[in-house]
C-alpha cells in the first residue's frame, strides 16, 4: 500500500514479474493486481491495492480498499508492505500510522532516496526506524536495489508490537468500546473506522448498519469533525516523530521539472504539444502495429487453409476453421494494438505528462458533462475503444466515469478505417482540392471529426441527465517529471493484452463461433437449391470450375440463416438505402467491423481475391438495384453506410468491456441503444438528404 | 483585510499562509494531502483557461479547481 506516485507499482512488478494477473474486486470496478514470490521455499503472495491517501475513502470505490482490511474481510492480508517516498515523508506517513493503528504487521518500502537527495532531503533510516518500531528498508524500485531485503524482512517477519499513534478512545472514549464489543473488531482504531465507514462498507448487513447506527447516535458521533482533528493530530505527531530524522536544505522542485511545465501548460504551446504527441503516437501505433496486425492474419488464413487440407471436408473442420480458428484470430489480432496503446499511455503516465494533460483539458471537458481524466480514454479510443474503456479507471467519479465510457465508442476506432477505405473509394471522387487536399483524405478526416463531434455532443446530452451524487473535487498532485520505468511499461503492455484475451476473448469467441453457425447452416431445401443452382450453371458453361466455387460460397451464404435474417431485415434497412446483402454484411461485422469486407467479398463472389479493395469496389460499383436498375452503391447508400459505420455500437468486443466496467446490464444497453438508434436515424437522414429514394 | 482572503485570490508566485477551510469535505481532502493550517503555499500557475490553477505547497505541486480555491481561507 502507499500514496499514489510513489513507485508502489514497480516494486510490485519487481516482486511479481510475469506471475501477476489483474482482477477485479468482486462486485465493483475497482482493480486488483495479485501475484506472487518464492522466498526460502516459502510462497508469498502479493496484492497490490490502488494508492491512496489515507484509509477514509473518497468514493464507494475505494471503500473497497478499506473493506479489505477490516475485521471481517475473508481476504485479510498477514503482513502490509507500506511504501514511502522519501522526498514526501511527511504526507506519507499519514497512512502509516494509520494501518499502524490498525494491528496488521507492517515492514516499510522506503524508496526514492535518490529523488530526495537531489531535493536536498536526507534521512536517517535507522532513527525512523527505531522511532516507528518497523522495519524501514530502502529500496530503488526502479533498478531493484534492496529487493532481497524486503523479500527476507516479509517472509521472516516477527511481528512486534507498535504504540498507537493515534488515541482512538480520546475523543469518545465510550463509543469505541462499545462498538468493540458488539463487533469483533481487533481494537479501538478498527471500531472508529468502522463508525465512520459503514454506510459504505460493502461487508455489512443491514441489521450490523443499523446496529451501528444507534450507537453513533447514542454518542452522537460526527464524522467529519472527527476525521479532521485525527488528521490533524496525525500529522503533529508525525512532525515530532520526523525531528531529527529528516534533515532538509529547502526542498525545491528540479529547475528543469518547472521550466517544462511552464511550456507544456502554456495557453497556446501546451495543446500546441499535446496535439504534436498525439499525433506522433496515432502514427506510431498504426504504422507499428500493421505488420504483427498483418503477420497475425497470414498466420492464421495460413493455418486455416492448411487444416482445410489436411482435414476431412466437413462440418467439424469447418466449425475448427471458420468458427473457432477465425474468431480467435478475430481476438488475437487486438494485441498488437491494445500493447501499444497501453504502452503509450503508460509511458505519459510514468512521466508526468497525464497529469498536465488532464490539467489543461479539465475546464474544457468540463462544459460537456466530462472529467479532465476523461482525455486519456477519449483519445485512446481513435485507435481501439476496448483499451480506452479499459483505461476509465483513472476517472474517480462515477458518474463522469461513466459518460465517458458511455461516448468514448463513437470515436472513430480503427478497424473501421478498411470499411471506409472501400466505401470513401467507391463515392468520393478523386482529385485534390486546391490541387494539395486529396478529397478522399478529406473524407476520411471528416468521418473522425463527426465523430468527435457527436461523442462531446452525447456527452453533453447525457450530464444533462445523469445527475452528479458526489461532488467532483479536481485535486491532483502533479508529480515531478521523470523518465519512464520501461519495466512498468512492459508489465503494462503484457497484463493488458491478457486482461482482453481471457475476458473480451471468451464474448468473442462466442458470438464468431454463432455468426459461423448462421453463415454455413440454413434450412436444408435451400442449400441443396443453390448447389443445384450452382451445378447447373457449370453445366451449361455459364461459370468455369473455378469461380464456381466462388459462386458456391456465395449462393450458399444467401441459403443461410444469416441469409434469411439480412433478408427479414430488409424492410427495416430499406429506408437506408440498404439491400439484404448489405443486411448480412451489417450482421456478420458484429463479429469485427473489418469482416464486412470479407462478407461482402463473399456475397459479390470475389473470391480469393477479397483482400484486394480494388477489386472489391469495382465489383460493387457494377452492381445493379434491381428496383431502379441504376447503379446500387450510389453516394447517398455509400455515405448512408459510413454515417451508419460511424455511430453503429457494432463491436462485441466494445460491448463486452463495457460490461465488465460497468457491471451492469441496464448501462451495457443504454449504450447499444442510443448508438445503434444513432446510427439507424443518421444514415437514414442522410440518404434521403443526398436524394435517395 | 475585509473579506477573507483565498488561494484563488493569489497571483503566480504569490505566497500564502492557510488559515482554514470553508467546505468539510475539501479540508479533509486537502489535509490528507498535507495541506495543513499555518502552512504557506506558494500560487505556481494557472492552466491556460485560468482553471484549475496549480499551487506548491510543501514541495509538492497541488492542481484544483477555481471553485475549490475559493474554498480555501488564508491568513
Amino acid at each position: 500500500m502507499g500514496n499514489p506516485n510513489v513507485g508502489k507499482s514497480s516494486l510490485f512488478n519487481q516482486l511479481t514479474g510475469l506471475t501477476q494477473k489483474i482482477g477485479n474486486f468482486p462486485g465493483v470496478t475497482v482493480e486488483k493486481k495479485e501475484g506472487s514470490f518464492v522466498f526460502q521455499n516459502h510462497k508469498i503472495s502479493v496484492t497490490d491495492l490502488p494508492g491512496t491517501y489515507s484509509l477514509y475513502p473518497k468514493s464507494p470505490d475505494e471503500q473497497v480498499v478499506a473493506d479489505f482490511l477490516s475485521y471481517n474481510s475473508t481476504e485479510k492480508p498477514d503482513l502490509i508492505l507500506c511504501v514511502l517516498d522519501a522526498a514526501n515523508l511527511k504526507r506519507n506517513l499519514l497512512l502509516f500510522t494509520q494501518l499502524s493503528d490498525l494491528g496488521y504487521p507492517m515492514v516499510i518500502a522506503l524508496n526514492m532516496q535518490d529523488v530526495a537527495e537531489k531535493a536536498g532531503i536526507a534521512i536517517q533510516v535507522g532513527l525512523l526506524q527505531s522511532r516507528l518500531k518497523c522495519p524501514v528498508i530502502p529500496i530503488n524500485a526502479r533498478n531493484g536495489e534492496g529487493l532481497n531485503e524486503i523479500k527476507a524482512a516479509v517472509t521472516l517477519m516477527e511481528p512486534e508490537a507498535r504504540p498507537s499513534f493515534f488515541i482512538a478512545d480520546e475523543f469518545n472514549p465510550s463509543l469505541a468500546s462499545e462498538l468493540r464489543s458488539r463487533f469483533a473488531v481487533q481494537n479501538e482504531y478498527a471500531a472508529l473506522l468502522l463508525a465512520h465507514q459503514y454506510l459504505n462498507s460493502y461487508s455489512l448487513n443491514e441489521k450490523d448498519r443499523q446496529e451501528i447506527a444507534q450507537v453513533l447516535n447514542k454518542y452522537q458521533f460526527q464524522g467529519k469533525s472527527l476525521q479532521a482533528a485525527e488528521t490533524i493530530r496525525r500529522y503533529s505527531l508525525i512532525h515530532e516523530l520526523l525531528m531529527g530524522v529528516v534533515s532538509v536544505t529547502p526542498p525545491q522542485r528540479p529547475g528543469w521539472s518547472v521550466q517544462l511545465d511552464k511550456v507544456l501548460t502554456h495557453r497556446i504551446f501546451g495543446y500546441l504539444s499535446f496535439l504534436v504527441i498525439l499525433l506522433v503516437m496515432f502514427q506510431a501505433i498504426f504504422s507499428w502495429a500493421t505488420l504483427p496486425m498483418d503477420l497475425i492474419d497470414s498466420g492464421f488464413t495460413y493455418a486455416n487453409s492448411w487444416l482445410k487440407s489436411v482435414l476431412p471436408d466437413n462440418d467439424l473442420t469447418s466449425l475448427l476453421t471458420d468458427g473457432i480458428i477465425s474468431g480467435l484470430g478475430g481476438i488475437i489480432i487486438f494485441i498488437p494494438q491494445i500493447a501499444l496503446l497501453f504502452a503509450f499511455i503508460t509511458i505519459l503516465e510514468e512521466s508526468g505528462y497525464m497529469a498536465r494533460v488532464m490539467f489543461i483539458m479539465d475546464k474544457i471537458m468540463r462544459r460537456f458533462g466530462l472529467n479532465g481524466r476523461s482525455v486519456v480514454p477519449l483519445v485512446s479510443g481513435v485507435a481501439c475503444a476496448v483499451p480506452a474503456l479499459m483505461s476509465t479507471r483513472v476517472i474517480d467519479n462515477k458518474r463522469d466515469r461513466l459518460i465517458t465510457i458511455m461516448v468514448t465508442p463513437l470515436m472513430s476506432c480503427s478497424a473501421r478505417l478498411p470499411v471506409f477505405a472501400v466505401l470513401i473509394g467507391l463515392i468520393v471522387p478523386q482529385g485534390r482540392l486546391w490541387g494539395v487536399l486529396s478529397y478522399q483524405g478529406l473524407a476520411l478526416m471528416a468521418t473522425y471529426v463527426i465523430g468527435i463531434l457527436s461523442a462531446i455532443g452525447a456527452a453533453y446530452i447525457f450530464s444533462k441527465f445523469i445527475k452528479q451524487k458526489q461532488k467532483s473535487f479536481f485535486i491532483m498532485e502533479l508529480p515531478i517529471y521523470q523518465v519512464p520505468r520501461w519495466k512498468n511499461v512492459l508489465q503494462a503492455m503484457y497484463s493488458r493484452s491478457l486482461v482482453f484475451v481471457t475476458e473480451a476473448g471468451k464474448v468473442i469467441l462466442a458470438i464468431s463461433i454463432l455468426l459461423w453457425a448462421l453463415a454455413s447452416y440454413g434450412p436444408s431445401e435451400g442449400m441443396k437449391l443453390a448447389e443445384t443452382k450452382v451445378s447447373q450453371q457449370v453445366e451449361k458453361g455459364e461459370l468455369t470450375a473455378e469461380a464456381a466455387d466462388g459462386a458456391l460460397q456465395s449462393a450458399k451464404l444467401e441459403a443461410s440463416y444469416a441469409g434469411i435474417l439480412g433478408k427479414s431485415i430488409e424492410p427495416a434497412i430499406k429506408p437506408l438505402g440498404y439491400d439484404w446483402k448489405i443486411g448480412i454484411a451489417l450482421i456478420t461485422s458484429f463479429a469485427a467491423r473489418e469482416v464486412f469486407v470479407g462478407t461482402i467479398s463473399t456475397i459479390y463472389n470475389i473470391g480469393s481475391d477479397s483482400d484486394n479493395t480494388d477489386t472489391v469496389k469495382e465489383k460493387l460499383r457494377k452492381e445493379i438495384n434491381p428496383e431502379t436498375d441504376r447503379p446500387m452503391y450510389t453516394p447517398a447508400v455509400g455515405a448512408s453506410l459510413i454515417v451508419f459505420y460511424i455511430f453503429a455500437m457494432q463491436c462485441m468486443s466494445t460491448i463486452a468491456t463495457t460490461f465488465r466496467e460497468t457491471k451492469s446490464w441496464k448501462w451495457t444497453a443504454i449504450q447499444f441503444g442510443y448508438m445503434t438508434a444513432m446510427a439507424y436515424f443518421g444514415a437514414f437522414l442522410v440518404f434521403r438528404l443526398l436524394g435517395g429514394i | 483585510m475585509a473579506t477573507p482572503k483565498t488561494i484563488a485570490d493569489l497571483k503566480p508566485g504569490e505566497t500564502g499562509i492557510i488559515k482554514g477551510f470553508n467546505n468539510e469535505e475539501l479540508s479533509l481532502k486537502l489535509l490528507e494531502m498535507g495541506c495543513l493550517p499555518g502552512m504557506p503555499i506558494i500560487m505556481s500557475h494557472s492552466a491556460p483557461l485560468g482553471c484549475p490553477i496549480c499551487i506548491s505547497v510543501g514541495g509538492c505541486l497541488l492542481s484544483m479547481r477555481k471553485e475549490e480555491a475559493e474554498d480555501v481561507v488564508l491568513q
